[in-house]
């Protein structure tokens, strides 16, 4: 990535220059160019302009005014004082990094209008979004890994068996049986997904926060696990962390105790506020809404069949591992176990058509999405393939009130149309890999091809409303996310 | 380099333990210095730059433990680098870390490039670890105008 930066301090003798010497060296072990303007009494010369036309970001380090602002217009910008750029090169290079790969830039690279009205780092909005893509970035590794390693685990081993094997296979196993190298995928992968979260949240906080968000922030990650709130309980895990240490390195103290503060203070207090507000107050609301979402659903067992398929199409992408998706998904288990296998059919195509849709957009509108989410894309369409629903959470994770609508509609398309045409499924995970377990296939293909075009559809069009990028994680409501839950593909981490 | 560039630190500079309360103490000790050292025409005009600089930036202390107190002013005879090591630390704002290597940059107002220059150039040698170490391991002030010296030519 090409940065560039402008360090200015008033006297500029000081500051200023160890803000650059500072940005050079963290964006060079990051492996980035850069090219530092220093402004101030010593300013030496501005940037070519060459080099800021063909620059990806632009970082403000800066104390006083920025001469010749305007040069910089067209660059996604992080903006911060040259002491945060003294004490925090890396995270600023980092949040740099992350604004530019934030920014879609049409096809030959022109600033979209977007990129140059909204520079990162200065509305709340911007800001916020900032955050949830730093968290997004850790998290896309794990879930690209878990997801290919889980889909491989069902092609060789079987995507009903593999999950059953209890042990990790010894070695001499793995390579002599193709369900226990199956299996052996599979758990990789399953133990890959078991860190989405954690690496979700403590990611977000350690964008707000540097590193002494990050303890704080897997842990509200693995509370939110353990409180089955998903990923949208991982991202208000995360935001709540980052605030709690964001206000407790506000806390002035002098003397001996100053440094004690990053050693003991920020790790401790952080971890126990932000874990006891979690479990406090969302831990019960959560386990309420799943019990009485399984009991509406019990209700509804005998209504119009279409119907049902809406409402359990519309649960399972609504928080992707959540409670509201296991309240769907654990609904359609037991109508499985009862002998009515049209349920089941509903819930997995639901789960497979966000991430089939959202990799369909982003092959279609490819400027409506940044470099990151380009190549989980791709990635994308074997999850959904595989009714691996993960592949669509670093999507929804980074700008959820545009994405989620989009899941939601095509899903309960894919459930309805799966009703309709009395699809019928004797097995409670898998994708294709049970496409032998499939009755009425015409009809299922028929279901997910729908749901993958109402998604795509429905997410192009809302991403397309972009007056202001910023505008939907802008307002998320946090104590809202409480929906939320563990990891989504529900069948798959769950086990039958 | 110039010959005025040779004087930036002198070993008189150089305070390698310095006792004092709090962040203005450390500054009028080290502004003591550069008076002692005949660097000074107005040495409360100076001070009260510094405080003032201080206070604009809400501190130059920064979280590996150095300060960089500075100011440039009518008051100064020539670029000045005063360098206390504090072993107890004093708080110059840093979020979490007091500092125990204090720099005093002194500039004349009308310091020319040249001399803004290498104090930059010293500057932006404080952000590597290794330096500060040195600064801090140096065993004499001797030794730690060798270190200052060697960066700056």
């Amino acid at each position: 990535m090409k940065l560039v930066a402008v360090t200015a301090c008033p006297t500029g003798i000081a500051h200023s220059a160890m803000a650059a010497e500072a940005l050079e060296m963290a964006a060079r072990a990051a492996g980035h160019e850069i090219e530092v303007e220093l402004q101030g009494a010593a300013g030496g010369p501005p940037i070519d302009p060459a080099v800021v036309a063909a620059a990806d970001a632009v970082i403000f380090a800066v104390d006083a005014g920025v001469r010749g602002r305007e040069r910089f217009a067209h660059l996604p910008a992080v903006e911060v004082r040259t002491r945060q750029a003294i004490d925090r090169p890396a995270e600023i290079v980092a949040q740099a990094v992350t604004a530019a790969q934030a920014a879609p830039r049409d096809s030959a690279g022109a600033p979209t209008p977007m990129a140059a009205a909204a520079p990162a780092g200065t509305s709340k909005g911007a800001q916020l979004r900032i955050w949830l893509m730093t968290g997004v970035s850790y998290m896309l590794p794990f879930v690209v890994a878990g997801g290919i390693l889980i889909a491989l685990g069902f092609a060789i081993g079987g995507a009903t068996r593999v999950t059953d094997v209890e042990a990790w296979p010894s070695f001499g196993d793995a390579f002599s049986s193709k369900l226990l190298f199956g299996a052996l995928l599979f758990k990789i992968g399953a133990t890959a997904f078991s860190m989405l979260v954690p690496i979700l949240a403590g990611f977000i906080a350690f964008g707000m926060a540097d590193r002494p968000g990050i303890a704080p922030g897997v842990v509200a990650g693995l509370i939110a696990v353990d409180l089955q709130a998903g990923f949208l309980g991982g991202l208000a895990g995360g935001l709540l962390a980052g605030a709690v240490v964001m206000a407790l390195q506000r806390i002035k103290v002098q003397g001996p105790l100053a440094k004690m503060m990053p050693v003991l203070v920020y790790p401790i207090v952080g971890t126990l506020v932000t874990g006891a507000i979690l479990v406090l107050l969302i831990g019960g609301p959560i386990a309420d809404a799943q019990s009485g979402l399984t009991n509406w659903l019990t209700d509804l067992q005998g209504s119009n069949a279409v119907v049902l398929g809406i409402i359990v199409g519309a649960m399972m992408a609504f928080d992707m591992g959540g409670p509201v998706n296991k309240a769907a998904y654990a609904f359609g288990l037991a109508a499985l176990d009862s002998g009515n296998y049209a349920v089941m059919a509903a819930v997995m195509i639901a789960g497979m058509t966000p991430p089939l849709g959202l990799a369909l957009a982003t092959v279609l509108r490819p400027k409506l999405f940044n470099e990151g989410e380009r190549e989980s894309g791709k990635a994308a369409w074997l999850l959904g393939a595989s009714f691996i629903t993960e592949g669509a959470i670093p999507f929804a994770a980074a700008d959820p009130l545009r994405i989620i609508p989009g899941l939601i509609a095509g899903s309960a398309t894919a459930g309805a149309v799966s009703m309709a045409l009395d699809a019928q499924l004797r097995a409670p995970h898998g994708g294709v890999f049970v496409l032998g377990l499939i009755d009425g296939k015409l009809g299922y293909l028929i279901a997910g091809v729908l749901g993958t075009v109402v998604t795509t559809a429905v997410v192009v069009a809302l991403k397309s409303l972009r007056s202001s990028p910023s505008e939907g994680v802008g307002t998320i409501d946090i104590t809202g996310s409480a929906a939320g839950a563990q990891v989504a593909g529900t069948g798959v981490l769950s086990g039958a | 380099m110039s010959t005025t560039l040779d004087n930036l630190v002198t070993s008189d500079l150089v305070v390698l333990d310095l006792a004092a309360a709090d962040r203005t103490a450390v500054i009028e000790a080290m502004a003591d210095r550069l008076d002692a050292a005949g660097r000074l025409t107005d040495r409360s005009g100076f001070v009260a730059a510094v405080l003032a600089r201080e206070a604009e930036t809400g501190g130059t202390g920064m979280e590996s433990g150095i300060a960089i107190p500075h100011a440039k002013h009518a008051g100064v005879t020539e670029p000045s680098v005063v360098l206390a090591r504090v072993p107890d630390g004093v708080d110059f704002g840093a979020s979490d870390a007091p500092a125990d290597l204090v720099f005093l940059i002194a500039a004349p107002a009308g310091a020319d490039d040249v001399h803004i220059t290498v104090l930059s150039k010293l500057a932006r040698r404080l952000v590597h670890d290794s330096f500060r170490t040195a600064l801090r391991d140096a065993p004499t002030v001797e030794a730690i105008v060798t270190i200052l010296k060697g960066e700056i030519q």
